[in-house]
């Protein structure tokens, strides 16, 4: 009985946070006058709501975006933290506690007092409306040094004075050693970096105003602030499916990945 | 001799290690001092001049912080804020550790559970907000109309000045909520049997095993959702940017889009940094109060 009631309530739980998501699934396949019937199906299935999304909105081009910023982001991240936590956890030189002192200080500065004069910045180097400065400013991260160093830590010395014996360059040990010892806190840096790009719009909305450069957070909440929808719901509701799916089939494979660096990253934050 | 060979090769690589470690920092120090020294320093230039980026900075000395105090949407702002996170954070606290201690029993499934309470966190902020738009709408959304179907008033979510925001708090718990469901099942996996033992000996009943033994344990969680609520509850732009513009009656107006509105509306990049710092400077002090007041010392 008391295990029933358990169910009962860890499926109600499960209809408040996952099924929102079918429903919006459903709806963008369900003609406009529909949507906001309480019929858990459609009497018929309509392309509509993709057509228009595809003839409005340069989706394959905002998609395209979205990927080389957010894997250019990830991959400068992976590379230049990495450094710099192999520099903090395993080498010796002086000023090492005074720079991971002010590296944990820039956590501690809310973003809202760098936005204005980053986007001075960015417009001084003459980077608004290009791609560069969605990756630019973000190619380093604070978190990732933490959680790599973190993870370096545990790496033996003597594997790596054995290394440096043998003749190996610094830069060499850290990517054919330390690398493959780390993998679980690279995919998490890795997979936060990314994620975080990925779903960054308050930036692009402020850098880029031109719609070839635009991301696909942003064009797709410029179509429903905009009005390019012209007021209709399932396009919008299309638009949205179609920036969601990507990381939900994503969500869907690797969730233990997700769930681990989501719960390590907010932890560290 | 050998000795003294291998006192060389050790202070070479000790120097190799000094150097190396300048060279691989390098890279990471020049991109901080970019992007985060310079705009941190420029930040402090900005806030005492007026600027519209087109024309020459004109230095005002302290007129913007003059305006600001006297500036009711900077305070609109800060209380919005302010009702956010009195919603927010124990709405937060209570689903997830709700759902946390349902999900620390024995039973089938947990992960699959597990993972569909998470799901909203991982997906865009513009996904969540485009799809809340449409169950809190009044007339044709899926809320109302289900209340509608069950013989109730229709609730005017976004609608109503007074209710926009505790909206808006609610939707941020609905996509908050599966990360502090898997911290808090990870705080309570980790309570050491034998405390409970030791309560149970001692007489105390489930409620007080709970509270004296479960509770205290968390405390490093509760911090944990306490300060990245208060963080996320100042940094809400996207859901009020597409969901109410602010509105109505500058019910939903938060603190970054109040700086974006003077910034990239009005031009105002002085104001706008003004603003910048002293949301920054409240924060500080929030994060700190909370700190002292929620942050217990339950490890000594």
């Amino acid at each position: 009985m008391r295990r029933l009631l358990l169910y009962l309530i860890l499926g109600i739980g499960l209809v408040v946070f996952a099924y929102p998501f079918v429903w919006m699934g459903i709806a963008t396949f369900t003609p406009e006058a529909e949507i906001p019937e309480l019929t858990l199906l459609p009497s018929r299935w309509t392309l509509d709501h993709y057509r228009l999304v595809f003839e409005r909105l340069p989706v394959w081009r905002g998609l395209l975006n979205s990927l080389v910023v957010a894997l250019a982001v990830t991959a400068s991240v992976l590379v230049f933290t990495s450094m710099a936590a192999y520099a903090l956890a395993k080498l010796h030189w002086r000023g090492r506690e005074t720079v991971f002192s002010i590296i944990l200080f820039t956590m501690m500065v809310p973003f809202l007092l760098l936005l204005i004069p980053l986007y001075t910045l960015v417009v001084r180097l003459g980077w608004t409306d290009s791609l560069l400065g969605l990756i630019v400013p973000f190619m380093m991260n604070a978190t990732g040094v933490l959680i790599l160093r973190q993870s370096f830590l545990t790496i033996p010395r003597d594997l790596i004075d054995a290394a440096r014996i043998d003749g190996c360059g610094e830069l060499r040990i850290l990517f054919t050693i330390v690398w493959p010892l780390s993998v679980p806190a690279l995919v998490t840096v890795g997979l936060l970096t990314f994620i975080g790009s990925w779903n960054e719009v308050l930036w692009p909305i402020i850098v880029v105003r031109e719609v070839q450069w635009m991301t696909l957070p942003q064009l797709v909440a410029l179509f429903a602030v905009g009005g390019g929808a012209e007021g209709q719901l399932g396009p919008q509701l299309a638009a949205a499916f179609l920036l969601a799916l990507p990381i939900v089939l994503a969500y869907l494979f690797f969730q233990r990945y997700f769930i681990q660096s989501f719960a390590t990253g907010g932890l560290k934050g | 001799m050998p000795e003294l060979r291998a006192t060389l090769r050790r202070l070479q690589l000790r120097l190799r290690g000094e150097r190396s470690g300048y060279v691989l920092m390098a890279p990471y120090l020049l991109h901080m001092a970019v992007f985060f020294g310079y705009p941190l320093l420029f930040a402090f230039v900005l806030m005492f001049h007026r600027w519209d980026i087109v024309t020459p900075m004109e230095f005002v000395g302290l007129k913007n912080f003059v305006r600001l105090v006297r500036d009711d949407l900077f305070f609109r702002a800060l209380l919005n804020t302010g009702i956010f996170l009195t919603i927010h954070i124990p709405m937060q606290i209570i689903v997830a550790l709700f759902f946390a201690e349902l999900l620390n029993r024995p039973l089938r499934g947990r992960g699959f559970f597990r993972a569909a309470y998470f799901m909203p966190v991982v997906v865009s902020g513009v996904v969540i907000t485009i799809l809340f738009q449409q169950l809190f709408a009044f007339d044709t959304g899926l809320i109302n109309r289900m209340i509608r179907a069950l013989g109730g008033e229709p609730v005017p979510w976004l609608v109503s000045p007074a209710l926009a925001m505790p909206s808006i708090a609610l939707m941020a718990t609905w996509k908050n909520v599966g990360l502090y469901i898997v911290l808090f099942l990870a705080g309570l996996q980790h309570i050491p049997k034998h405390l409970y033992e030791a309560a149970e000996l001692d007489g105390a009943n489930a409620w007080q095993r709970w509270w004296h033994v479960t509770l205290p344990m968390l405390n490093p969680t509760m911090v944990t959702v306490v300060v990245l609520s208060t963080i996320g509850g100042f940094s809400l732009f996207i859901e009020p940017y597409i969901l109410t513009g602010g509105g109505p009656l500058n019910a939903t107006l938060s603190a970054v889009l109040y700086i974006y509105n003077q910034a990239f509306y009005f031009n105002h990049m002085g104001y706008a940094a003004a603003l910048g710092f002293c949301f920054a400077l409240v924060i500080f002090v929030v994060v700190l109060l909370q700190r002292r007041f929620v942050e217990t010392d339950t490890w000594s």
